[in-house]
């Protein structure tokens, strides 16, 4: 393992590359790529990859991008690609499609506002519009967590329990192009932690239609299918993490990750880098002697419901913070956990930093301060953080 | 072979002992798309292939899972991305030493328009894929609207009075990709169409293959006189028969006589043209103006008329 001074889009490609070379022995690697802003340095990257038994494909649209994984990872072969915003929004179709293969596309999204109007900073509404696709999401908090969390895609995307696509989400700026210093292994700890992909329903001589047409019943069964398969990943993720510490020495964060939460009575659950911001408003409050404590929500699907319902029992008040809209209802984030916490809790939504606001702490504290003013929840409160 | 509805359809000892098309499919009686599909089942013979199909007919005839009428293993992609699905499987059997040829099996709707950025994507960068547009100038899966392969004059679900513009020039647009060869092909020129298979299966790189496919069910006409109609397409001009290779070098293989007998047959064998506007002066000059197009590239007549093109290679 050596340390590099890299963005997250190159610790994402480095990511790719190690998993890629890994399966060097198997049927080799594939990935379509098309840049999008903030993405773009990651798949650059990857293009200056020597892989062996490996292509590259740079393709005419993240559509067609997503269509060469698909093709590659139904020969059997290692997949990787990597959008943003817009660019999701286009492929979309082709991201349902490859859900719905069950095939273990690994994919980088830097989580971009969708426009028009235009705008490249950060926003979780391109990647949270995929919710329902049928992949397993992650959201990442720093450059570190993006890499390792690339790397252990490959394995919970393949895992014979699960053939599901993973996609690795991280804040456009705050990380993708943000250096750190990130540890990288090397090669030989990647091909011992990532065996060949050996993916059952890959296509042979045998004479059959993947992805044909089904009759009610049929897809009443593959989409039953795939809800277990959703199931089986929070164990099988549990798994993972050991084995990924055992070869690198340093464990994934849980999918829910708490902060300060031992008496907390002020909680604040909020995604990727806002976290970050959210410890730091957590310790100020507790300097304060206000009794504040954060959940991160790392793993958005499958939903860790069962977690999120233990960490939050017990708690009266509850902030959930979300970088995404959704008109008509408010924040989706909100929308999926306001039924977890304990029963008479206050569960207040917050949109904040949406289009790239910047969330500094004192928009932290002021979300506090709101928080423990109330008796009961309101409309979700719109935060004008970038102001 | 003859006619193609011997030649072609049925399975004798010298086809592939898995037929590409097996018995019991759906597809109407008399669909161009059962012919090609048996002649280019022919052609494969015993090579290993891997079949792209988007969303349209063909992957409807394939019938519901767990069955398959496909005798080859097969993807069924969604609409746009059958070429770019194609290149990832290409790309993997080439990493893996395997001689497997990767079709992509597509109607004139996933061809030449929501397809078509992918389509040019793959003949940009010359993928191995071996591409057949099994064209029947029709959305005819979802019941009959016009696409950009509908001919002048056709009337349409969209277009009830007819189409006003003329069908899009595919073979010049795959051409203009400088691909190592593209042709169209003529299911009444079995002799042919069964050479430019076996030349297209043969050749690496990206191959394109152009298919007018009678549809007796969007083309109102007789199941029975799909072929014919093709001929007639032929010698009145409206589908010309020929190949391109690298881009470059344009070879009519079948000359049309460009009579009128053969036009108004042809339109007159079809119900889609009763209804149509336009006269057919105006088809005729819209054909005549295609050929002047046509021979600026591949120069003046050479063969004589009615010639089947065999050994023009």
């Amino acid at each position: 393992m050596t340390m590099h001074m890299i963005s997250a889009n190159h610790a994402t490609a480095a990511a790719a590359a190690l998993a890629a070379r890994a399966n060097r022995s198997g049927r080799g690697f594939c990935s379509g790529v098309y840049p999008i802003t903030p993405q773009t340095e990651c798949i650059e990257r990857l293009c200056a990859e020597q892989i062996p038994k490996g292509s590259v494909v740079r393709v005419e649209s993240e559509h067609s991008a997503m269509a060469v994984c698909m093709g590659g990872a139904l020969s059997g072969a290692r997949t990787f690609t990597a959008s943003s915003s817009n660019g999701l929004a286009y492929m979309a179709e082709n991201v349902f499609a490859a859900g719905f293969y069950r095939l273990p596309i690994v994919m980088m999204a830097v989580n971009r506002t969708l426009g028009p109007p235009w705008n490249i900073w950060v926003d979780h509404g391109d990647t949270l519009m995929l919710r329902d696709s049928g992949w397993i999401q992650f959201y990442c908090e720093d450059n570190q967590e993006v890499h390792d969390t690339t790397l252990l895609a490959f394995r919970l995307a393949e895992d014979e329990e699960v053939l599901l696509p993973v996609m690795v989400c991280q804040d456009a700026f705050v990380l993708s192009h943000t250096m750190t210093m990130t540890d990288i292994p090397d090669q030989e700890a990647v091909d011992r932690f990532l065996p060949e992909l050996r993916l059952p329903h890959r296509l042979t001589d045998t004479p059959r239609v993947v992805g044909g047409l089904d009759f009610p019943h049929q897809t009443e069964v593959h989409r039953k299918q795939h809800l277990d398969a959703m199931g089986r990943v929070p164990g099988v993720y549990a798994r993972i993490q050991d084995e990924f510490e055992r070869c690198f020495g340093r464990r994934p964060p849980d999918p829910v990750v708490p902060y300060r939460m031992e008496d907390a009575d002020l909680v604040l659950v909020s995604m990727g880098t806002t976290a970050s911001t959210v410890r730091t408003a957590v310790d100020e409050a507790r300097a304060r002697g206000v009794k504040a404590g954060a959940l991160r929500l790392r793993m958005f699907r499958p939903l860790p419901e069962r977690a999120i319902r233990e960490h939050l029992a017990g708690r009266k008040r509850v902030a959930i913070l979300d970088r995404d809209s959704c008109p008509g209802l408010g924040g989706i984030v909100w929308g999926e956990l306001r039924g977890l916490a304990a029963p008479g809790a206050v569960v207040q939504n917050y949109l904040i930093g949406l289009g790239g606001g910047d969330i500094r702490p004192e928009h932290v504290r002021g979300v506090l301060d709101d928080l423990a003013s109330r008796d009961e929840s309101g409309e979700p409160h719109f935060m004008e953080a970038g102001a | 072979m003859s006619e193609p509805i011997l030649g072609g359809v049925v399975h004798t000892d010298a086809d592939r002992s898995e037929p590409l098309l097996r018995a019991g499919n759906t597809n109407c009686g008399g669909c161009g798309m059962s012919i090609a599909l048996n002649m280019i089942s022919r052609a494969v013979a015993e090579r290993r292939v891997q079949i792209v199909i988007p969303a349209c007919c063909g992957i409807v005839t394939a019938g519901p899972f767990p069955a398959s009428a496909y005798g080859a293993p097969v993807v069924a992609s969604t609409f746009a991305a059958a070429a770019a699905v194609a290149t990832g499987l290409a790309r993997v059997t080439h990493a893996n030493n395997e001689d497997i040829r990767v079709l992509c099996f597509a109607g004139d709707g996933g061809t030449y328009d929501i397809g078509l950025a992918a389509v040019s994507a793959a003949a940009e960068r010359n993928e191995d894929i071996l591409f057949l547009c099994y064209d029947n100038e029709i959305y005819g899966n979802t019941g009959g609207q016009r696409s950009s392969a509908t001919p002048f004059g056709a009337t349409t679900t969209t277009t009830p009075t007819g189409k006003h513009v003329a069908k899009k020039d595919i073979l010049g647009i795959m051409a203009a990709h400088r691909i190592p060869y593209a042709a169209s092909v003529s299911m009444a020129h079995p002799e042919d169409m069964m050479r430019k298979l076996q030349r297209a299966l043969d050749v690496r790189g990206f191959r394109f293959l152009h298919i007018l496919s009678p549809c007796p069910t969007g083309w109102k006409s007789e199941p029975s006189e799909g072929v014919q109609l093709v001929r007639w397409a032929v010698q009145s001009g409206i589908y010309p028969v020929l190949e391109v290779v690298d881009g470059s070098l344009w070879t009519v293989n079948v000359e049309p006589d460009f009579s009128e007998d053969a036009l108004e047959s042809f339109l007159g064998h079809q119900g889609r043209f009763a209804g149509m506007t336009v006269t057919v002066a105006e088809v005729r000059r819209s054909v005549l103006r295609s050929w002047d197009a046509l021979r600026a590239r591949c120069g003046p007549p050479t063969a004589p008329a009615e010639s089947n093109g065999v050994g023009a290679d």
